[in-house]
């Protein structure tokens, strides 16, 4: 996995699915919801987020709807990676299936907007290099990290098929 | 060893005896479920691309909830590419615009003690009232189901919560969640939540599926509720069969909880969640006087039978107030049907209501009723996340069906307990 590291973009607590992927752009194609991404509270985040930039969450991320638009309007926008106190649940099988690395990190509330990041998700570690300073944390679950090697669910489906080891 | 209600399914689906907290297992799936919206327009794609159908068709069920009725072209393409997926897959069952995909399955006999089932939304812990383990997944994970027929599981530990005694009149299931949204906050990841207690064994199975409803605003795992003579008979009235081991779906004496909370039904006054989290949750008296633009009566939590039934007991014989609306959208035909049979919607009408059509609605910001800038909307609903009902800058209130009627009445927030001696 080649490294992540971008610049932070710092959101609070119990950050819900209904801001990341709002509901009213849902019949839309993945596409277009990614335009929508963050609206409600972050109405530049669609449009200045770069490439591997990382969002940095508090508790909670990711909260509510099982709606994968969410992860996915943030890999779309090619967001490289999800920091955060906790995750919501299906956000965050959700982000993992998608080949969107997400990392439990205590200290994430030390992060500031605009901070320079750089993950390692199988290592499983957190670099603020604006401000020096370096946080280990969990790195990806053993029993997901084929998963995530072969870039996702999908993918990884796919391989199993191929290799016989799904009936069909 | 003692188990969970929870660990007794995940073992069961496992092919396992028993199971410890915080073990990875793989899990069959008893029922997989999504409807319009995570169903098959996200999952045909996925299929296709790997090349592979459904895994056993007689174990899913689809259902048409979220875009319904069509309302512009995009909605009206979703629903016709689920209907044809669902023709062209043989789909076991399809419940197309009868209701919410979590009242449906119950209403349908789907759900009987000690299924392990899957849903592709996150209210599917709903399910969780039949003792049920049912958990919400995205679209993806839904596809490796649909492919596998098997789903991995981090054996959640459980939270045991139990309330004794009676509620005051104007008190529900919807007050309970509402505190226990303040109470235990919204991130309970990766735990079930587990009601009991003699409040819980008197409630309704519409009651008890509230509680395992906003399971999901808790942020667990699932809910579920052990069960019982009530779980029993309600299944019984869909005629479906009930499984002769359906008593033994209940947590053994001595099971490992990692918590346990007790509270008394008696003290429990009406609750209100303000904006913009279930979490933001006080008493009714704390928002006097906040006055209302709409009063919505809808979603899986808010909408059965027992809902409208509810608002009902608020506005027989009253009016709505000129300065609000009420909108009721009732959660499947079968609850209109009951409703319109026994005079309860004439009720709900003749007090000036305005009937919407089965299904999400406005909910999730998808169906009519949708709110303006700065609107202010009480909802019997789920979630008050900022722009989930439309514009970004409405507020929503979350309250029980009594105290939506309440606010409807009066115009305002208040007490619904005044209109209920």
């Amino acid at each position: 996995m080649t490294a992540i590291a971008g610049r932070a973009w710092v959101f609070g607590d119990n950050i819900d699915t209904d801001v990341i992927a709002p509901g009213a752009y849902l019949k839309f194609s993945p596409e277009e919801m990614a335009r929508h991404c963050f609206e409600a509270i972050a109405p530049d985040f669609a449009t200045k987020v770069e490439v591997g930039d990382i969002v940095v969450g508090g508790r909670n991320f990711g909260m509510g709807s099982s709606r994968e638009q969410a992860p996915q309007a943030l890999k779309i926008l090619g967001v490289g990676a999800v920091v955060a106190v906790s995750f919501a649940r299906i956000f965050y099988r959700n982000a993992l299936n998608l080949g969107l690395p997400v990392l439990f990190l205590p200290q994430a509330e030390e992060i500031a907007a605009g901070d320079h990041l750089s993950v390692d998700p199988v290592a499983g570690a957190v670099v603020n290099a604006t401000q020096d300073r370096t946080y280990p944390c969990d790195p990806i679950p053993d029993h997901l990290m084929a998963m995530i090697a072969d870039g996702g669910l999908m993918p990884h489906l796919k391989k199993r098929i191929e290799a016989g080891l799904i009936k069909q | 060893m003692p188990q969970t209600l929870a660990q007794k399914i995940i073992a069961r689906a496992a092919g396992r005896k028993t199971v410890e907290s915080g073990e990875i297992v793989t899990c069959a799936v008893d029922l997989a479920m999504f409807h319009d919206s995570s169903g098959p327009r996200r999952v045909a794609p996925r299929l296709e691309a790997l090349g592979a159908g459904v895994w056993d068709p007689s174990k899913v069920v689809v259902v048409t909830d979220h875009f319904v009725p069509a309302a512009d072209v995009e909605s009206a393409n979703i629903l016709k590419l689920t209907r044809d997926w669902v023709r062209d897959n043989r789909i076991g069952t399809f419940y197309d615009m009868e209701g919410i995909c979590h009242i449906v399955l119950a209403e349908n006999g789907h759900l009987t003690p000690g299924l392990f089932a899957a849903g592709g939304d996150s209210h599917s812990t709903t399910a969780g009232a039949f003792a049920c383990y049912m958990a919400g997944y995205g679209a993806t994970e839904m596809t490796g189901i649909m492919v596998t027929g098997e789903i991995w599981v981090k054996v959640p530990e459980t939270i045991r919560i139990a309330w004794s005694g009676e509620f005051c009149t104007g008190v529900c299931a919807k007050d309970v969640m509402l505190f226990l949204c303040a109470e235990l906050g919204m991130d309970n990841s990766f735990r079930v939540v587990e009601y009991d207690g003699s409040t819980v064994a008197a409630m309704d199975m519409s009651e008890r599926m509230v509680l395992t409803n906003m399971a999901a605003e808790l942020g667990a795992e699932t809910g579920i509720i052990g069960a019982d003579r009530t779980t029993v008979a309600a299944i019984e009235a869909t005629g479906a069969d009930v499984p002769d081991d359906a008593l033994d779906w209940r947590s053994d004496e001595g099971a490992p909880y990692c918590a346990a909370h007790a509270f008394e039904a008696s003290d429990l006054v009406p609750m209100i969640a303000a904006p913009h989290a279930p979490a933001n949750t006080r008493a009714v008296d704390s928002f006097a006087r906040v006055s209302v633009d709409q009063c919505y009566i809808g979603a899986c939590t808010g909408a059965k039978y027992s809902d409208l039934k509810m608002a009902a007991a608020v506005l027989k014989g009253r009016r709505v107030a000129a300065t609000t609306r009420v909108l009721v959208a009732p959660a499947s035909t079968q609850a209109t049907r009951r409703a319109a049979a026994d005079g309860t919607l004439a009720v709900l009408t003749e007090a000036g209501a305005i009937m919407m059509p089965t299904g999400c609605g406005a909910c999730p910001g998808m169906g009519a009723g949708v709110l303006g800038d700065g609107e202010t909307c009480i909802s019997s609903t789920n979630r008050n996340f900022q722009g989930r009902m439309g514009s970004a800058s409405a507020k929503i209130y979350l309250a029980s069906p009594y105290s939506v009627a309440a606010a409807a009445v009066a115009g305002h927030i208040c007490d619904p307990r005044d209109f209920l001696t």
